[in-house]
């Protein structure tokens, strides 16, 4: 069965045709819903795409999180909904508190543009079950709040639970690109306890298409197409 | 609207409006010869406010006095070409239904006051140039001038400057593929920022900017008007003097979001047909929007300032007219159309205010509150702007600078010399500039900064554009007709060396005050030299920018004609980049090297001397290389290719060597140039910088096909090595002499030029004065 996928369109969001384009080339039937709208025309799984939602004044998703559409989404996630939130997406997510901790300014303080190495620690789930376990992909970031962070408590319980879905290779490592904004534990995407709402920092819609010579983001989406919602989608 | 009877070219004094006396005129900037013609053209005084009007489109940077007949020189036509020179942006066509608007803009006095929203606003403008064409932007680029980086001002400006183009670009979302960035000191007072925007369209899409349909109405779309950058096209047009800093609060404030707003309305009102015409507010706002929109169209206008939403009120008509505050759009439309036009505006969060509308009277009429405050015959206000044709003669010091030659003895030796030069910022690595702008946004990046030219794929179809800014002001400056041809012809390499066909340039055309003879030698010879190179190539030009008086008080920047240029590449899939990429490949260099040193840039760096005779430009060869570079990468036969150029062909075999920004590391190299080198000496041969010439890499067992492929295309071919191992040496040997460095040294040097040089106090403060957004 063809898995319907929105793509939620916030004033300021300039991922959405890129993540719509990703999600329609592993066979969703992707569409956009607006931010004014109240329902997601009965989406099986939700994209918070990247960008610049209401410019990001004040703070990064600050606003984004009383848009009317929010409603939707936190039943879409509550009801066990896949949720994917990407840069911009994730900040809304965590102001939305539907994932914990903040995304912070990055600790160089400029805005930050280049691929990552980072590594898939967890492969079940909804959004990575296609990626080999520890697999370490290449894939773009573009950010200037990019530095998840968190309390210790929290951070030990995502740990302790899990919940470090993509994690950036270490500073200081001998190889690879790292950790580029000085994230705590060098987390680059987290889940909520549920696992079925995840927010990542990378793009790996950006990194979707062979033709741009790399694909190593495509088993997101690949994951995602793969998901039956017959099945919980949590883990 | 209250009636007020008046004879169409009758205007009213508001109470209180200063009189215009020689001194007002003075200070609006205009002769006494323009301010008689004006007197002619009005048949009586001109109002404060006609002469706020006056000024703004007089100005040269709406005028184009100076450089209209040089300009008109330029090669326009081709069957690509859908939109020339005279429109926001030139367009050219593309396969499969599609097109290509694109445009360069100056931005220059603006961010020498104010780095930050000089570069941001800039940035603004020329999207919004590419958008009222009907077209999505989809990539920048940007070319920026600052004075050496051992100065705190520069260093400040410089990070200024990035921080602001980058801010506007991410938060609008469209990616930066490419730029380039030099330092000399002639910038030190009058940094250059200009920014290329590139978009795509359906041919059948294309709007153009010309009202018409009398009766239609005249809607401003976007942000409230303020009182920012009233009279910036004016200060565009003038020499920057002590006193410019006092010119800080007119620079313009961008709102990126609202940029972002308004172009998903703009592109929505265009291909929902709910508009006649669509302009950018931009210098002179909405003068120079509504009075050349009318001129193009053949009719008059009418609007009323009183209907204008403004930031603040009692802003006069004066200010209302010829405020550049930013993201505002003028739109023609059908009177019936109003309120689907503002149902879509509002969808997009922006207001949008019916201000007047198309007139059959061909006056340019202005009402405030109905009281008419100006009517100006339109055509001659866009038209009638007396025309220069100003001194041109070549300075004797620029002749003797040309036909000396360098007297210090070489500060190192050969080898150290790569190492110097690779730690020169204008030469060295653009990865600290170039991390901070979006570079993937889109999910169409095929090659993105840091190569020889950006590649973007065209979602849908097969192909991709290369695209890419070059100019070398040291040539320029040495020899401005040769130096004109350089530019175009590097500009052309790059794109070929991705395997793309060059279709067609823009220009930023940066000089210094055009009524010194001197400058406007400059500028006519660069201008000739473009204008032979683009005839060579094929590549009209589709347009660009004129900004003169680049001059402070330590006199003219070096001239610097920046080309944008847009190359086609029929199957994306067949680019090629710029780094080797396999050990044991051949490496052949193409083209030929004479060894001239005139106008190097070993002559300055390394002994002190900027000057000498620059290799004359072989336009034929440059041809012949072009097209070879694109057959061979069609046939797959290339596996790197690296033009060759700034700091000559041992710049270009390290640079191929170090490899890209996200290596790990890079590759050595083994070549022997005794048979190449045919008795040139060893400095020559490694830093001559003839043009005409590219460095590439292929299989071992496709090189005698590359070779045949160059012998048919007539380009001079030899292989002289391969590609070493992983953290290898780059090893030179010229009969019984070698050079050898350390792949890994060149690297981190060539990275670390920049950043090095960039950890200091100002550089801090730049990066926190406008800690917003994201």
């Amino acid at each position: 069965m063809t898995l319907r996928a929105a793509v939620v369109r916030f004033p300021g969001s300039n991922c959405d045709e890129d993540a719509l384009r990703a999600c329609a080339r592993v066979g969703m039937d992707a569409c956009y819903v607006w931010h004014r709208d109240t329902g997601l025309g009965g989406a099986d799984v939700v994209i918070l795409p990247g960008g610049f939602s209401y410019g990001d004044y004040l703070r990064a998703g600050a606003i984004a999180r009383f848009s009317p559409i929010m409603r939707a989404v936190q039943r879409h996630a509550a009801a066990g909904g896949p949720t994917l939130g990407v840069c911009n997406g994730f900040q809304i997510l965590c102001e939305a508190h539907l994932l914990p901790g903040a995304l912070a300014r990055n600790e160089r303080l400029t805005f930050v543009s280049k691929p990552v190495d980072v590594l898939v620690e967890r492969t079940d789930t909804i959004f990575t079950s296609a990626y080999q376990p520890g697999q370490r992909i290449r894939i773009p970031v573009a950010h200037g709040e990019g530095r998840f962070t968190a309390d210790a408590e929290t951070l030990r319980m995502l740990e302790a639970e899990g919940r470090v879905v993509l994690r950036y290779v270490p500073s200081g490592s001998e190889t690879g690109l790292p950790n580029p904004n000085g994230s705590a534990g060098d987390i680059a995407g987290v889940s909520n306890a549920a696992g079925n709402v995840l927010g990542i920092m990378p793009h790996p819609e950006r990194a979707a298409d062979p033709i741009l010579g790399t694909a190593d983001g495509a088993a997101f989406f690949e994951s995602l197409a793969a998901w039956s919602p017959g099945v919980k989608a949590g883990r | 609207m209250a009636e007020v009877a008046v004879r169409p070219t009758e205007a009213h004094r508001l109470a209180g409006e200063r009189p215009v006396t020689p001194e007002v005129v003075r200070e609006h900037n205009l002769s006494e010869s323009e301010y008689a013609r004006i007197r002619e053209v009005l048949g009586r005084t001109p109002t404060l406010t006609e002469l706020g009007i006056f000024s703004a489109l007089w100005s040269e940077h709406c005028s184009y006095k100076h450089s209209k007949p040089v300009l008109r020189t330029f090669p326009t036509t081709g069957p690509q070409v859908v939109q020339g020179p005279g429109e926001n942006a030139g367009v050219l066509r593309l396969p499969d239904g599609w097109a290509v608007a694109f445009k360069i803009e100056s931005h220059n006095h603006p961010s020498a006051v104010e780095p930050y929203q000089g570069a941001a606003t800039g940035v603004g403008g020329i999207l919004r140039d590419v958008f009222t064409m009907g077209a999505r932007p989809v990539a920048m680029l940007n070319s920026l001038r600052f004075g050496p980086l051992d100065s705190p001002r520069n260093r400040y400006l410089f990070a200024g400057v990035v921080r602001g183009v980058g801010d506007y670009g991410n938060c609008v979302g469209i990616p930066t593929l490419g730029g380039e960035v030099a330092f000399a000191p002639g910038y030190s007072g009058n940094p250059l920022v200009n920014a290329m925007c590139v978009g795509l369209l359906r041919e059948t899409d294309l709007i153009r900017a010309r009202a018409h349909g009398v009766g239609n109405v005249l809607l401003c779309v976007g942000s409230a008007t303020g009182r920012d950058g009233i009279h910036g096209a004016s200060f565009a047009s003038e020499e920057l003097s002590e006193q410019s800093e006092a010119r800080r609060p007119q620079v313009q404030v961008g709102d990126p979001f609202a940029g972002k707003l308004l172009m998903e309305a703009s592109l929505e009102l265009v291909s929902s047909g709910l508009i006649v015409a669509i302009q950018d507010m931009g210098a002179a706002g909405l003068t120079s929007s509504s009075a050349e929109m009318a001129a193009r169209g053949g009719v008059g206008v009418e609007i009323d300032t009183g209907l204008v939403p403004t930031r603040e009120s009692g802003m006069t008509p004066y200010e209302i007219l010829l405020s550049e505050s930013q993201e505002r759009m003028l739109v023609v439309a059908a009177p019936d159309r109003i309120d689907e036009i503002q149902r879509v505006c509002k969808k997009w969060e922006l207001s949008a205010a019916t201000i007047g509308h198309v007139t059959d009277d061909g006056i340019y009429r202005v009402r405030h509150h109905g009281l008419v405050v100006a009517a100006i015959p339109g055509r001659p206000l866009v038209d009638d702007c007396p025309v220069y044709h100003p001194e041109s003669r070549e300075a004797e010091i620029a002749k003797h600078r040309r036909d000396a030659g360098p007297s210090a003895p070489p500060a190192v030796g050969v080898a150290e010399a790569l190492e110097r030069l690779l730690d020169t910022p204008t030469l060295a690595s653009k990865r600290w500039v170039y991390e901070q702008y979006d570079s993937t946004v889109r999910a169409a990046t095929v090659l993105g900064p840091g190569g020889d030219a950006g590649v973007f794929h065209v979602p849908g179809t097969g192909f991709g554009l290369a695209v890419t800014v070059d100019c070398n002001a040291r040539l320029v400056a040495l020899d401005p007709y040769e130096g004109g041809k350089a530019c175009v012809a590097e500009a052309a390499r790059n794109v070929a060396c991705t395997g793309a066909v060059p279709l067609g340039i823009t220009d930023c055309l940066n000089f210094g005050n055009p009524e010194k003879p001197d400058v406007f030698f400059q500028f006519t010879e660069a201008c000739r030299g473009i204008a032979d190179a683009c005839r060579a190539f094929d590549t009209p030009v589709t347009g660009g920018n004129v900004s003169f008086y680049n001059e402070s008080p330590r006199g003219a920047i070096d001239p610097t004609p920046v080309i944008g240029m847009v190359g086609l590449l029929h199957d994306v899939t067949a680019r090629v980049p710029s780094h080797f990429a396999a050990t044991g490949d051949r490496i052949v260099l193409l083209g030929r090297t004479t060894g001239q040193l005139g106008g190097s840039m070993y002559w300055s760096e390394i002994r002190e001397f900027f000057g000498g005779r620059p290799p004359a430009v072989d336009l034929a060869a440059e041809r012949a290389l072009q097209r070879l570079l694109a057959q061979a990468a069609s046939e797959r036969v290339l596996r790197s290719a690296h033009d060759c150029s700034d700091g000559g062909l041992a710049t270009a075999l390290a640079e191929a060597a170090i490899g890209g920004p996200y290596a790990g590391a890079g590759l050595g190299v083994s070549i022997d140039l005794a048979r190449y080198a045919d008795g040139i000496p060893p400095e020559a041969l490694l830093y001559a910088e003839d043009g005409a010439r590219a460095v590439i890499s292929c299989a071992p067992e496709l090189v005698e096909r590359v070779l045949a492929l160059a012998a048919e295309h007539g380009v001079p071919a030899a292989a002289v090595g391969e590609v070493g191992a992983a953290a290898g040496p780059l090893e030179i040997r010229l009969g019984a002499r070698a050079f050898r460095w350390s792949v890994a040294d060149l690297r981190r040097t060539y990275f670390e030029a920049i950043p090095r040089r960039m950890r200091t106090p100002e550089v801090e403060r730049a990066e926190t004065e406008h800690l917003t957004g994201n």
